[in-house]
């Protein structure tokens, strides 16, 4: 067990290390794997989450809002490299890519030996219409059939805590939907049983209450961890608990966690210059997304670390950054956490383009319309003082950078409040209410002529 | 010399009215507007007395110079002139033009129709407007040129948006553009151009009104072509080669109406007998009118009347391509949502049906706004909102009418009313705009989101600008609003019908005022 240098984290040891190896092997490593004390998997450091599946171009002529379908010739060549470098933890959902994902990911992993990976998936129910008994196990039957599988390694609960207890009732203990859950993983068809988690804190509580008081094992739990939602998560959403709370919570009942959004939805791997300048202090040549990975990788309780990899370029970073992983020294732990605190000076909104919210009635393009929002924090353009002498360069910024992004008829100006977005926000964000802050900036700025 | 001086002008001139046209960053309406305010048609529509007077002064001194100068379509005509000595055999680009007598009676005739138009207003001003030069100009500069600017920018924000720059920027253009309007461009320039191209100034002597006024004034002008007779060896070299076909060379006679002083024969005469000046060579006695009057055997002219009636078989196919294409269609709405991701089509506006047309701030009422325009469309190409867009019916042909289907007549916005030379927008400052009401809002509670499905929406409360619009219960205690327009505060703006999501019509429209009524400021 290779607990030794960077176990500056809660001490768990749920999860059972790696090989050993030098700080200087950095390049052609193995793989870092962490064991599951629940099964006994060996489950490699960094998983492959499925939810940014790459997607061919529209056809000339096709409505903006297609796209040319999943790229499935590029998702079988990442799905190679991805386990010619070790990986072996998948991890999708019903809903997916449009729903899309699993379907993709079956042919992918159809190629090798069903015993050579673990597939994770969800019952993503969170629509009213699948809330019915034969409609969820429809869901759960239909994974299997696109993942072309009669068994899945790791079953997830989708967004438990997203719309609270009332949510859980309906779509988990109404309709028995739990029960059936666990007598599957009796009879083998689910090998882990757990769930993912955001929002509200008092149904994460009582899902591990009832774990506590024996009604149900979660074999692991999914977790937002990454260095801002460690100890910031409130400042940066206050809808979000702490990951140290969170993963505290797990280890103490050896539960394994699964990260999920260790980048904060991209956010971490694009930090801003003064940001990336006290990184390369440290350890110059590192990008702000190693940083991020080696931080949500280095609690040895952590079962595996989740990143959905768009292009061949990020896994093949990935792979390096994890093959093997070194964990964080205390001191590089320390400015992680400096760093964070000087993020929050400047809230972003934690908006990670998961596309849940999506599609707005409405037409308007929400993640996008965020991003540009963070971006132009990120970049010093949020410039409230007219008298600021960078105002006029960064009210031009912000403007012209909005509507190269987002098509004046997909701008915020357009949300009418009606909500249908927010309950979808794993984050929990007030979508509503923060489209018509950003239009009341863009709207202040327009009239600064 | 002189030619040169005039060459330079009328380049500085045609170039920088024609930036006028394509710039949409108000650049160019801050330093070069004056230049459309003293077109002469422009300034007649404005009453603008100063302007008038400077180009009458202009034209008694130095002759038409206005036409060789700042007449954009006069300088446009040269070019196509330039054009023909640059092409075909070395004959035909040689000696093309000879004296022709002058057609006073045609000439008069047009001009007289011209202002009777004028005077008459409605349709019929749309007619006369389709010869005024300075906004026949306008509408080539504007549908022809105007989207090749655009687009040329718009290569220019891609590669910017590439580099992270902001200099340059992505314009929409389509709201200005207007086929119809365009075919009026086509059709003006392949007939003036046409003219030019074969004889010179034929219409600017013949057919423009302000061309036929500024001869009146330029007979006798201080300024003037005059030939020396014990220089000349009457080699006719000049007649030949006058684009404005009036050098009398057997009588040594200048039809100084014509003239439109380009002092192109004072440097094709070997033998310097022709000068630009104030007092005549001493054999220069006899320049009487009754030369002028000469009513010889007008040649017919040939071309022209084929080629318009080809144009408007072309025009009819055109516009009937257009409805076809025209016909949209209304695409689903708000579909359920089970799976994540994608964009939901955006369904298209349509603007309602206004029974009062709504004119833009700074014009006072729809009537002032509508017998002053001289369509030459240069209000729409400025507009940054893309509101304006001309107007295709009868009543009103090309004349802009403000549109909320992609964009809002936004409160800091004065732009039009700086660049309008008519003085049918007539200039208005940011706050005085903001205190005046050009149209008022009314809500169609059937189709209102908040007030029939009782949507938590209020849209339209949310972005009003005077803060006309308040959110009200339905009924005492009731959490169900519905959006009530104060009339006395709402200034016509459009931005609650352009941000009402419902469509095809917004539920919230505006309905033009007659007169513009003045309100409350906007403060802040």
């Amino acid at each position: 067990m290779g607990i030794g240098a960077g176990a500056t984290m809660l001490a768990g040891t749920s999860c059972v290390t790696r090989q050993a190896s030098s700080e200087q092997d950095d390049e052609g490593g193995e793989m870092t794997y962490r064991v599951n004390p629940s099964t006994g998997d060996r489950v490699s450091l960094l998983g492959y989450g499925c939810m940014r599946l790459p997607v061919l171009p529209a056809p000339a002529g096709a409505p903006e809002n297609e796209d040319g379908g999943i790229d499935q010739e590029e998702v079988n060549r990442q799905v190679d490299v991805a386990i010619a470098g070790g990986v072996n933890y998948f991890d999708t959902s019903p809903a997916y890519c449009k729903g899309r994902s699993e379907k993709a990911m079956g042919e992918a992993l159809s190629r090798y030996p069903r015993d050579s990976y673990f597939l994770a998936t969800k019952l993503s129910n969170f629509d009213e219409s699948t809330w019915p008994r034969e409609k969820s196990q429809e869901m759960f039957e239909n994974s299997l059939k696109y993942l072309r599988t009669d068994y899945v390694d790791y079953l997830l609960l989708h967004c438990v805590g997203v719309g609270s207890f009332e949510a859980f009732n309906h779509r988990y203990e109404e309709n028995g939907i739990l029960d059936w859950l666990i007598e599957q993983r009796q009879n083998g068809r689910i090998r882990n049983l757990g769930f993912s988690y955001h929002g509200d804190i008092e149904v994460f509580d009582h899902a591990l209450k009832m774990h506590d008081e024996g009604r149900l094992k979660w074999d692991f739990v999914q977790i937002q961890l990454n260095y801002v939602d460690w100890e910031q998560a409130k400042a940066d959403n206050e809808r979000e608990t702490d990951a140290k709370y969170l993963y505290g919570e797990l280890t103490r009942r050896g539960i394994c966690a699964v990260v999920m959004e260790p980048l904060l939805g991209g956010r971490l791997a694009n930090v801003s210059n003064n940001l990336l300048a006290i990184m390369q202090k440290d350890r110059p040549g590192d990008t702000p997304a190693k940083w991020a990975f080696r931080y949500a990788g280095t609690p040895e309780n952590i079962l595996t670390v989740l990143s959905g990899m768009t292009y061949m370029d990020h896994l093949k970073e990935n792979l390096k950054t994890f093959s093997p992983l070194h964990p964080l020294t205390a001191e590089e732990d320390a400015t992680l956490m400096h760093i964070a605190r000087l993020m929050m000076e400047h809230p972003a909104i934690p908006c990670t383009e998961c596309q849940y919210c999506m599609p707005c009635p409405y037409g308007i393009d929400i993640p996008s319309t965020f991003a540009h929002y963070n971006q132009m924090l990120n970049e010093d353009n949020i410039v409230d003082d007219a008298r600021d002498p960078h105002f006029a360069q960064a009210r031009k910024r912000f403007l012209v950078g909005y509507d190269r992004k987002v098509p004046r008829l997909r701008q915020a100006a357009h949300c009418i409040g009606c909500g249908v977005c927010a309950p979808h926000c794993p984050q929990e964000i007030h979508i509503p209410d923060e489209l018509h802050k950003i239009n009341a900036y863009a709207e202040k700025l327009r009239r600064q002529a | 010399m002189l030619k040169t001086v005039r060459v330079v002008l009328a380049w500085a001139f045609f170039l920088a009215i024609t930036w006028l046209f394509l710039d949409f960053t108000g650049m160019a309406a801050a330093w070069f507007g004056w230049m459309a305010k003293i077109q002469v048609v422009p300034a007649l529509l404005a009453l603008n007395i100063a302007a008038l007077a400077v180009v009458a002064l202009l034209t008694v001194i130095f002759g038409r110079v206005y036409c060789s100068i700042i007449c954009p379509l006069g300088v446009m005509q040269d070019g196509f002139t330039w054009l023909r000595g640059r092409v075909g055999t070395k004959k035909k680009r040689k000696n093309r033009f000879r004296f022709t007598p002058n057609k006073q009676s045609l000439r008069l005739g047009v001009a007289v129709v011209f202002i009777a138009l004028l005077c008459a207003g409605g349709a019929a001003k749309a007619i006369a407007s389709l010869i005024a030069p300075y906004s026949a100009y306008g509408r080539i500069a504007s549908s022809l040129l105007a989207p090749v600017y655009d687009l040329a920018n718009n290569g220019m924000a891609a590669v910017a948006e590439a580099e992270n720059s902001v200099t340059f920027y992505t314009v929409d253009g389509s709201t200005a553009w207007n086929a119809i309007v365009t075919l009026v461009a086509v059709l003006t320039l392949v007939v003036v151009g046409g003219f030019a191209f074969f004889k010179g100034r034929w219409w600017c002597n013949n057919i423009c009104p302000v061309g036929t006024l500024l001869g009146y004034l330029s007979k006798g002008a201080l300024y003037k072509i005059r030939i020396d007779t014990s220089k000349c060896i009457n080699c006719g070299k000049c007649g030949r080669e006058c684009k404005a076909s009036c050098i009398d060379t057997k009588n040594h006679r200048v039809d100084y109406t014509r003239c439109v002083a380009c002092m192109d024969c004072i440097g094709n005469c070997s033998t310097n007998a022709i000068s630009y000046s104030v007092v005549a060579p001493k054999n220069d006695h006899k320049e009487d009118e009754k030369f002028i009057e000469n009513k010889a055997e007008a040649p017919k002219a040939e071309a022209p009347k084929a080629e318009v009636k080809a144009q408007d078989n072309g025009r009819r196919q055109f516009m009937m391509t257009g409805l076809a294409v025209g016909a949209g269609t209304a695409v689903a709405w708000a579909q359920g949502k089970t799976t994540d991701g994608g964009l939901a089509a955006l369904r298209p506006k349509h603007a309602p049906e206004r029974k009062q047309p709504i004119a833009p701030p700074g014009a006072r009422s729809y009537k002032s706004f509508h017998d002053h325009c001289t369509r030459c469309q240069l209000c729409i190409n400025q507009c940054p909102n893309g509101v304006l867009q001309p107007k295709i019916s009868l009543d009103g042909f090309m004349i802009p009418e403000m549109v909320f289907t992609t964009g809002y007549c936004r409160p800091e916005c004065n732009r039009c009313s700086t660049v309008c030379p008519t003085g049918s927008i007539k200039f208005i400052t940011v706050e005085e705009r903001t205190a005046v009401s050009v149209a008022v809002a009314s809500v169609d509670y059937d189709a209102c989101l908040a007030a029939a499905d009782g949507e938590n929406c209020g849209n339209c409360a949310r972005h009003c600008p005077a803060e006309a619009i308040v959110m009200v219960e339905v009924s005492e205690g009731s959490r169900q609003k519905r959006p009530v327009v104060n009339p006395a505060l709402c200034i016509g703006c459009g931005a609650c019908e352009h941000l009402c999501p419902v469509s095809p019509v917004s539920a919230i429209t505006v309905e033009g005022r007659d007169t513009h009524v003045p309100v409350k400021p906007i403060i802040g």
